[in-house]
């Protein structure tokens, strides 16, 4: 098991420009969107690390930008990191998708395109899975729904 | 019948044979629909179509304050009801930097081992009927009844609890709680091997499950299956062990692995559960020390601006709930990660190339709840 | 003879002669078939009435329950109501169905049921039709009912009721086989396929006792392969609920489903009926050795009574499967007829051919 300092190195070795904020509760990084899925391919691979299996990915509207977050565990060490990416883009939103790596992925972001609306390129089957096709993206903080959400 | 009827409704567009397995069908637990592709009685491939009841949780939470949404996640795994409220509680407990008191960790650990074995029961009388022993039911909810009992006295209810609040309980348990429980272990532990007599020997059952649905340790990780699920293909993933909260620490317990891979292994996992969980129980109802029911809370809960994120293991896996918080009573965004997510979409992987009355079996040894998976 | 005591031969004769007295030949014969029809047709619905009736009971007691208790005493008008309800109820048109073959196909279930009833020996004298191969015609007419699920299957135009029909066409086409071939393990013994000879010929001591091990063997694999081929539990495939919601006769509602709901009782009936009649001595009392006392005790016992007796208690170890056991797949289901009973009833009959013809058999 690694521990903070020590993944933060690893994450730095791998994508130097990677944002390393402290005093978060688990071990994060805040990585350019180009770099997601080089990172996490290597950081399945490497002896030190062997992340292979995704908690969970889901993402967060800022307003100003969305935050793709993804949860990465070791079955192997059992250290946790969190991965984030920042999405600047409001209008079209992209982002690559990890499904090739983690098979449980292809849900998860078939989840966030379907509530906030961002596009993974490379996903084998994105369709909007708990909604219907017109209706918007619920979970942006810009989602109005007249008819159905009555505002407190 | 007409040719073109035969073409229209009962041969799909590329002559395959279509049918659709609920969203209103006896085994699958649920409003959940599996496009299912047959070819004779064999399974090609299924798709798993869901959403026909989501009811947007993690949006109404976004408008609610933090014991609010305890209510809400009740209606996620009903069958977990307590585990799924200490998930949120643990995480604004943790937020808040709030040490609760022991009484509250040992209580909580019990009521959710006693909602783990009666969740199982629970899976266990529907896994019965699955395979078309219809005994199994009564059975189960006989012994099932005794827990929903022990709830009822204590809080009143016996399905959705929303008892466990952040920074403790909502009121002290009833004082009849330990002796009750006692009960109910002399009781069960003598119920169990009549679960084993019924259904586990039966030729039946084991030619039914034994090698059916495999799935690799390797699966189970890419896919994310979590639980007794990923127990059953080996792959230790028991978030109690990993990492322990609430009392979990103080009690001597085994995860509960098996190696198969198979609806049998799944089974078993989950057989050995419920005697483990009552191995749990009796370590703890003893030793409740006194004390407190609640730590000293504010009457409004507002979490420090930040990202919160706790992992607990429920009756089918992780439940993992993440906060974003912007320092405001209510959340700014909080995701829940359910066990029954991940675990559906592995079934087209594990079904295809079995029949169709395997793919029940399979979908009943995953132990799917519905109202998880669409939240 | 106190074996004549209860011999219903001479009130059938004797309504036969009143009848002739004042009716020409052909006559007479019209009015017993009138007879016996309606006789049957309300044994029939009694005894399909009672039979759901004790299956609820029955599987009350293996679920620890109660089961119906509110309608008349012990529930006993349960199944009367439910009956009402099935008569009122609305018979749901399905749209791109085959009227005909839809509406015709639970006549036929039902239809080849009561006529399997026709050669059933109740007691002595009280069987409709004595054939000369009593056997081979029960076997015949039964299996006719197969006709009737598929074309219910096939009319419904709904996925899971043709699966549902190939299944059970698959199920009683290949179960057909142990079926006969375990009835003719006794066909060898007694030397006949008339039930009512069979049935004199166990007067001495029933198949089951007399036959040795084969025998037993051949009444095993009868009660397997019957179950199976009545369509239940635990081979109740074509209809598997928890599958195919409720199989070939997912799309019908009302008395149409309550015809296939009554034939898949009658079915139990007959099958337990033949099992009693060719395994355990039909009517016969049950007599030890040379216990003259109590032989003699047992003989004032109507047959009709030994006869229900044996018959219900053979379904109540049916309904006992249905309740206890899960259900199986149906390549296992297959593997179990062409692999297992098959070859074992083909070896027991060369068995008890050789038993037979070495006088080995008491």
């Amino acid at each position: 098991m690694l521990n903070r300092e020590e993944l933060s190195k690893i994450v730095l070795e791998l994508v130097p420009e990677a944002e390393i904020p402290e005093g978060t509760q688990y071990p994060e990084a805040i990585i350019p969107a180009e770099k997601l899925v080089e990172l996490t391919e290597k950081l399945k691979s490497d002896k030190r690390t062997q992340f292979d299996y995704l908690i969970s990915h889901t993402a967060v509207d800022f307003l100003t930008h969305f935050t793709a977050v993804y949860h990465l565990d070791s079955t192997e060490f059992r250290h946790l990191l969190v991965l984030k990416v920042k999405i600047e883009e409001r209008e079209n939103p992209e982002i690559d998708s990890l499904t090739g790596l983690f098979p449980t992925c292809e849900f998860f972001e078939r989840e966030v395109f379907d509530l906030f609306g961002i596009k993974y390129k490379n996903h084998p089957n994105l369709k909007r899975l708990f909604l219907e096709d017109d209706y918007g993206f619920p979970l942006r903080k810009d989602f109005r729904d007249e008819v159905n959400i009555i505002e407190r | 019948m007409s040719e073109e009827i035969i073409k229209d409704v009962i041969i799909g567009e590329n002559e395959e044979y279509i049918i659709n397995m609920g969203p209103q069908h006896p085994s699958t637990h649920g409003v959940l629909r599996f496009e299912v592709c047959l070819q004779g009685e064999t399974v090609k491939y299924l798709i798993p179509h869901i959403g026909y009841i989501h009811r947007g949780i993690e949006k109404m939470c976004e408008a609610i304050t933090y014991p609010q949404i305890i209510h809400l996640t009740d209606r996620m795994d009903y069958l977990s009801a307590h585990i799924n409220n200490e998930a949120v509680c643990l995480c604004v407990e943790n937020a808040l930097q709030i040490e609760v008191p022991e009484r509250v960790k040992y209580i909580r650990t019990i009521l959710a081992e006693l909602n783990r074995i009666a969740s199982h029961q629970l899976w266990w009388s529907a896994f019965g009927m699955d395979l078309g022993a219809l005994t199994t039911f009564f059975y189960g909810l006989r012994d099932r009844e005794k827990i929903l009992d022990i709830f009822e006295e204590s809080f009143g209810s016996r399905l959705l609890h929303s008892f466990i609040m952040p920074g403790g309980l909502m009121h002290d348990v009833h004082p009849n709680f330990q002796k009750r429980i006692k009960e109910f272990i002399a009781y069960f532990r003598k119920k169990l091997p009549e679960y084993d007599q019924l259904l586990t020997g039966n030729i039946i059952f084991q030619n039914r499950s034994k090698g059916i649905g495999l799935m690799s340790r390797e699966t189970a990780i890419a896919y994310g299956v979590t639980g007794p699920s990923g127990r059953g293909s080996g792959w230790s993933c028991d978030i109690r062990k990993i990492a322990p909260y609430s009392a979990y620490d103080k009690v001597q317990f085994n995860e509960m692995l098996e190696t198969e891979g198979d609806t049998f292994a799944r089974y078993k996992v989950r057989m050995r559960e419920m005697w483990e969980s009552m191995n749990i129980l009796e370590q703890l109802v003893d030793n409740i020390p006194e004390g407190d029911y609640t730590a000293k809370m504010k009457p409004i809960i507002k979490l420090p601006v930040g990202e919160y994120f706790q992992r607990v293991e429920t009756a089918r896996g992780e439940l993992a709930v993440y906060i974003v918080s912007d320092g405001n009573k209510t959340p700014y965004r909080i995701k829940f990660r359910t066990p029954n997510f991940s675990n559906l979409f592995v079934m087209n992987k594990i079904t295809s190339g079995y029949k169709i009355a395997d793919l029940v079996a399979v979908s009943g040894s995953l132990d799917l709840v519905i109202p998880d998976i669409d939240r | 003879m106190s074996s004549n005591l209860y011999d219903f031969s001479t009130l059938t004769s004797s309504i036969h002669e009143w009848l002739s007295g004042f009716m020409s030949a052909g006559w007479v014969v019209f009015t017993e078939l009138v007879l016996i029809g309606l006789l049957f047709l309300l044994f029939f619905a009694l005894l399909g009435l009672f039979l759901v009736y004790l299956e609820r009971k029955v599987c009350a007691i293996m679920q620890n329950r109660v089961g119906p208790n509110r309608v008349g005493k012990w529930g006993l008008l349960q199944t009367i109501a439910d009956l009402i309800k099935l008569l009122i109820k609305e018979l749901i048109p399905i749209r791109k169905s085959d009227k005909f073959l839809f509406n015709l196909a639970p006549f036929i279930v039902i239809i080849a049921s009561l006529m399997a009833m026709a050669a059933l020996p109740f007691a002595k004298g009280l069987q409709a039709i004595d054939f000369n191969i009593g056997v081979f015609y029960i076997m015949a007419v039964s299996s006719l009912g197969v006709v009737g699920i598929l074309l219910a299957g096939w009319a419904s135009n709904s996925k899971y009721s043709i699966i549902g029909a190939m299944r059970s066409g698959a199920q009683i086409v290949s179960y057909e086989l142990s079926v006969g071939l375990s009835l003719m393990a006794i066909v060898i013994f007694s030397g006949s396929m008339q039930l009512s000879t069979i049935i004199e010929s166990q007067a001495n001591g029933w198949w089951i006792f007399k036959g040795h091990i084969p025998a037993f063997i051949a009444f095993v694999v009868f009660l397997v392969a019957s179950t199976a081929e009545i369509n239940r539990g635990p081979f109740d495939l074509a209809e598997a609920e928890s599958e195919l919601t409720a199989g070939f006769h997912t799309e019908y509602s009302g008395i149409k489903f309550a015809f296939f709901f009554l034939a898949e009782y009658i079915n139990m009936f007959i099958v337990a009926a033949l099992a009693a009649t060719i395994f355990l001595g039909g009517w016969m009392p049950f007599h030890i050795g040379s216990w003259e006392g109590f032989n003699h005790i047992m003989d004032f016992v109507p047959p009709i009574v030994w006869f229900f007796l044996k018959t219900f208690f053979i379904i109540y170890i049916i309904m006992w499967f249905k309740w206890t056991f899960p259900r199986l797949r149906i390549d296992q289901l297959l593997t179990l007829e062409w692999k297992y009973l098959l070859p074992i009833s083909l070896v027991n009959i060369v068995f008890i051919a050789f038993l037979v013809l070495m006088g080995w058999h008491f």
